[in-house]
């Protein structure tokens, strides 16, 4: 009972932390309709700052008060940065496609990186305890540390200053009012511009302060970015995009689950937090407290890319890459054809993905997936069983295929970002698998995974890699032109109108999902025996 | 004129046999510069310090230079595959060498099987790279999981503790850790208990509910595998906690500077590790080392360093003593090699080819708000190893011809 008790304890320090950063997240998602990746960041800078700011006021100031100003300090920070963020890059993509607007924030990702280490440099920097809560407090007989009393204290306190904010001053409501219908509310009259300025301030804030309170628990490293962010964003989408509460409500169900995951099921924490997200999304898929986006306010979506049909120049172009690419051997080095093998494999790849975002209209974060599938099958079955590679080669597409129309049936019920999430979700679960258990190779993956003694040579498997590929892309082309396709094209620019005219967008959707999925694992296996080994990472979202 | 022609025409002939003496040494080396820079800087730094001195000790096989080509793999074995092709078809790399994650290190591995190209492993610490998963062009230089598992499972049989709890990141290298341990603690030990398994998500340690629910069980010691940030945070909630009091902590890796420096006063007292306590090491050659680096670089050396100083420095020895770079006279020079290194004799065992380099295993103690080892002693990598039918048992039969 009592160890039951502290465990609950611990979820609640862990659920404060994710309030703070996955509340931020919500509030900027909430209003901009940006999916900030670059939220992780901010956390990482909000530690960094808050270590460096507090080492020298708790010089200057002495121990207590030095320690919090740099906290608040570093909060602040931050939050100027997010306003730079916001000014000068964000205010610049809104009317760009959502996928578009995530790479510029993935881009600020990996430029805070770079930046840390070259300012901080690369070990990790463990600050002193917090002055005021360096001990331990006695709980049912159990030592609890008092620093995670406070940020227990904590988390419904800011919960109840977002609410004061959003529900009883002017600027909040004009928040909420642009979360509701942000054309409507510009349409009143409402500077749009300071407004989400402002917002995006308040989330960074929120970030900031998420990662300096984090300076007494562990040391600040690089990696803290990766590790907050996805976290973040599945409470995020567990609560519902945009509801404070909801966040509130998940991050306090995902730290419990994880407390108590650590006692019951110790080899599952790394999955537990996506389990949960994928329960949640499948029982209600606008997450728990969320709301499904009203018409007319979800992202600038009018038709989507026209495709064009074949034109005689275009058709002369793809015959001349292909010669290319076939005489490619006669003048190029062993070097060169590898890579040129490598180029054209992620070109199918990449047309597997392109067919099911741009033709289908649906974002998928967890293509890899089918990728890691389909590599993992062909090595698998050539290691274990030792089925020759052709056998690999068509078992792969088949059990990528029906992997993803298993995943495909529960995914497509949902829209936007949280079918990407869940899409994420599946994905993440499929690398842990891969990544922890022994009949897959775990971390140490499978080795030896060569082609046919007849197909050994560089050369040969490059034109081996070329027929096939280029045969996928034809197959995949012919399908965006063929009824199936223009019917996906349909569903994807006016879903209402193509129900009314007896589509069925959601079979088609499952369909497409299936199929791209089929060409990805043929591009993983055709990728498994060219590297000659496969390692969870071919599943992992880089 | 016409001795004048002939010279001319002798000359001609002899040019491109000194430009042959000439030609360098190439060396594609890789490893995950840009993912763990706390350890990779230090050991590139090692390897360049030997480079040079080499180097200006007048290169090797009459007077050629060793040149080293050093890729990023960036901590993804698609990454190093590629680079490791692009070194042996482009460069025209004689071999290959380094890598410092376990992954990484297993599909260079099998690169270099599949090219028959010579790779020295450096710091990877699968027991599977030079066992289950070995071929005969893989040799390994740093003592590997199952050694150092020895190590401290030696140390673990002579404390009274009778139950034990065990935290390790939940990926190969923690499985492994914990398994060696559990198996040679109890051939030594039969009356041992193990009552508690956690096991974290590498980088996710829930630090909180991990301890209480290692505490829960009421273990009288704990072996500890996390290490990076994940032991940074399990130090602080730990002695937070109070979870160490009255128990033995037996913990890999720990006193390795990497991993020690960054706990400050936070290091918890007595915990018995495996590492390296540079300033205390006596040893001649181990002093000349020290200077040199502290002169060159301005810091002193970590664990990476030794490894990256010590795998050049082998390399060259076997290129010296085999006379050629030919891959085939490499492997049969290497395999039973003695070198000496900055810890004293180490050999590449033939049976195996991993190498003898051991680690030293000792105290952890808090002196002046740094961690330092105390009571420490160099345990020789030779003296931790399975019997050789175990051996041969798990290492594939190609890999022993």
């Amino acid at each position: 009972m009592n160890l039951l008790l502290i465990q609950a304890l611990s979820g609640l320090s862990h659920a404060a932390t994710l309030f703070l950063v996955a509340s931020g997240l919500s509030i900027i998602f909430g209003v901009t309709r940006i999916v900030n990746f670059a939220h992780g960041s901010l956390y990482m800078l909000g530690a960094y700052l808050a270590y460096s700011l507090s080492q020298f006021l708790m010089v200057k100031l002495g121990a207590p008060l030095g320690f919090w100003t740099g906290i608040a300090l570093a909060a602040a920070t931050v939050g100027l940065i997010g306003a730079a963020m916001e000014l000068l890059l964000l205010r610049r993509i809104y009317q760009a496609a959502e996928l578009f607007q995530l790479l510029a924030t993935f881009g600020v990702v990996l430029v805070v990186q770079d930046a840390v280490l070259a300012i901080w440099g690369r070990e990790d920097l463990l600050s002193p305890r917090a002055p005021g809560f360096k001990g331990a407090v006695e709980i049912v007989g159990q030592r609890f540390p008092q620093y995670h009393l406070l940020l227990i204290v904590l988390g419904p306190v800011v919960l109840a200053a977002l609410w004061w904010l959003f529900h009883r001053t002017r600027w909040g409501t004009l928040v909420r009012a642009a979360t509701e219908d942000r054309e409507m509310t510009g349409a009143l009259g409402v500077n749009q511009r300071w407004l989400f300025t402002s917002v995006v301030v308040l989330g960074s804030v929120l970030a900031g302060l998420g990662g300096a309170l984090q300076i007494p628990n562990e040391a600040v490293n690089l990696q803290m970015d990766i590790g907050i962010v996805v976290e973040a964003f599945a409470v995020v989408v567990i609560g519902g995009m945009g509801s404070i509460p909801g966040a509130f409500l998940a991050a306090l169900l995902v730290g419990e689950i994880s407390a108590f995951g650590v006692l019951l099921f110790p080899k599952l924490t790394l999955v537990l937090t996506f389990l949960v997200m994928a329960v949640v999304l499948v029982i209600r898929p606008y997450g728990l407290l969320g709301k499904p986006f009203a018409t007319g306010t979800s992202p600038a979506r009018g038709p989507g890319i026209h495709l064009h049909g074949t034109t005689p120049r275009l058709r002369l172009a793809g015959v001349a890459l292909l010669a290319a690419l076939a005489l490619l051997p006669a003048f190029a080095g062993e070097y060169a054809q590898l890579l040129v093998t490598e180029i054209v494999i992620l070109a199918l790849f990449a047309a597997s993905l392109h067919f099911i975002l741009s033709i289908g209209g649906l974002v998928s974060f967890g293509h890899a997936a089918w990728f890691g599938a389909g590599a993992y099958t062909s090595a698998l079955l050539a290691t274990r069983l030792g089925v020759p590679m052709s056998g690999g080669l068509l078992a792969a597409p088949l059990a990528a295929g029906a992997l993803a129309l298993l995943v495909g049936w529960f995914c497509t019920r949902l829209t936007g970002v949280y079918l990407a999430m869940l899409t994420l979700a599946f994905a993440q679960i499929l690398w842990s698998v891969a990544f922890q258990s022994s009949w897959t190779g775990g971390d140490n993956g499978i080795l030896g995974v060569w082609p046919s003694v007849w197909l050994g040579s560089a050369v040969r498997y490059y034109y081996l890699t070329l027929l096939l590929c280029a045969a996928s892309v034809l197959i995949l082309r012919r399908a965006a032109f063929a009824p199936f396709g223009y019917a996906l094209r349909a569903a994807r620019d006016s879903p209402l109108r193509a129900e009314a005219t007896g589509i069925d967008t959601r079979r088609r959707q499952w369909l497409a999902f299936g199929l791209a999925g089929a060409f990805a694992g043929l591009a993983g296996a055709l990728y498994a025996f060219h590297k000659g080994s496969v390692f969870p990472n071919v599943l992992s979202i880089p | 004129m016409r001795m004048r022609g002939w010279a001319f025409v002798v000359g001609l002939l002899v040019l491109p046999l000194a430009a042959a003496e000439n030609k360098p040494i190439v060396i594609g080396e890789i490893s995950s510069y840009s993912t763990v820079p706390a350890f990779t800087v230090p050991y590139r730094n090692g390897w360049q310090l030997a480079v040079e001195q080499i180097n200006a000790a007048g290169g090797l096989l009459g007077g050629r230079k060793l040149e080293v080509i050093s890729r990023d793999d960036g901590g993804k074995p698609d990454d190093a595959t590629r680079h490791a092709q692009e070194l042996i078809s482009s460069q025209k790399a004689d071999l290959l060498a380094g890598t410092f994650l376990s992954n990484v290190g297993l599909a260079v591995s099998d690169i270099a099987l599949r090219n028959k190209v010579l790779f020295v492993a450096a710091e990877p610490l699968t027991d599977a790279l030079v066992w289950d998963k070995g071929n005969r062009y893989t040799f390994r230089l740093r003592p590997s999981t199952y050694m150092q598992a020895a190590m401290l499972a030696e140390e673990a049989a002579k404390l009274p503790a009778k139950t034990w709890a065990t935290v390790a990141p939940n990926y190969e290298y923690g499985q492994s850790a914990v398994a060696n341990f559990k198996e040679l603690l109890k051939a030594r030990r039969p009356d041992v208990e193990f009552v508690a398994e956690q096991w974290p998500a590498l980088g996710k340690l829930d630090a909180g509910a991990t301890i209480q629910a290692l505490a829960a069980a009421k273990p009288e010691a704990i072996f500890n595998v996390t290490f990076g940030a994940d032991l940074t945070k399990f130090v602080r909630e730990g002695n937070l906690r109070g979870l160490f009091e009255g128990r033995a902590v037996v913990s890999m890796l720990t006193g390795e500077p990497e991993y020690l420096d960054p706990l400050k006063d936070e290091t918890p007292k007595g915990w018995i590790v495996t590492g390296y306590p540079w300033d205390q090491i006596k040893g001649a050659s181990h002093q000349r080392f020290v200077q040199a680096y502290e002169k060159r670089y301005g810091e002193p050396p970590r664990l990476g360093s030794v490894v990256g100083y010590t795998t050049f420095v082998a390399i060259a020895d076997a290129i010296r003593k085999a006379g050629s770079t030919d891959t085939e006279k490499l492997i049969g020079t290497l395999r039973g090699l003695k070198v000496d290194t900055v810890f004293g004799p180490v050999t590449f065992r033939a049976l195996d080819q991993q190498s003898t380099l051991g680690a030293f295993v000792g105290r952890l103690d808090l002196k002046d708000g740094r961690g330092v080892m105390v009571e420490w002693r160099y345990a020789d990598g030779k003296d931790y190893m399975p019997p050789d039918a175990v051996v041969r048992k798990r290492r594939p039969p190609e890999a022993m011809r």
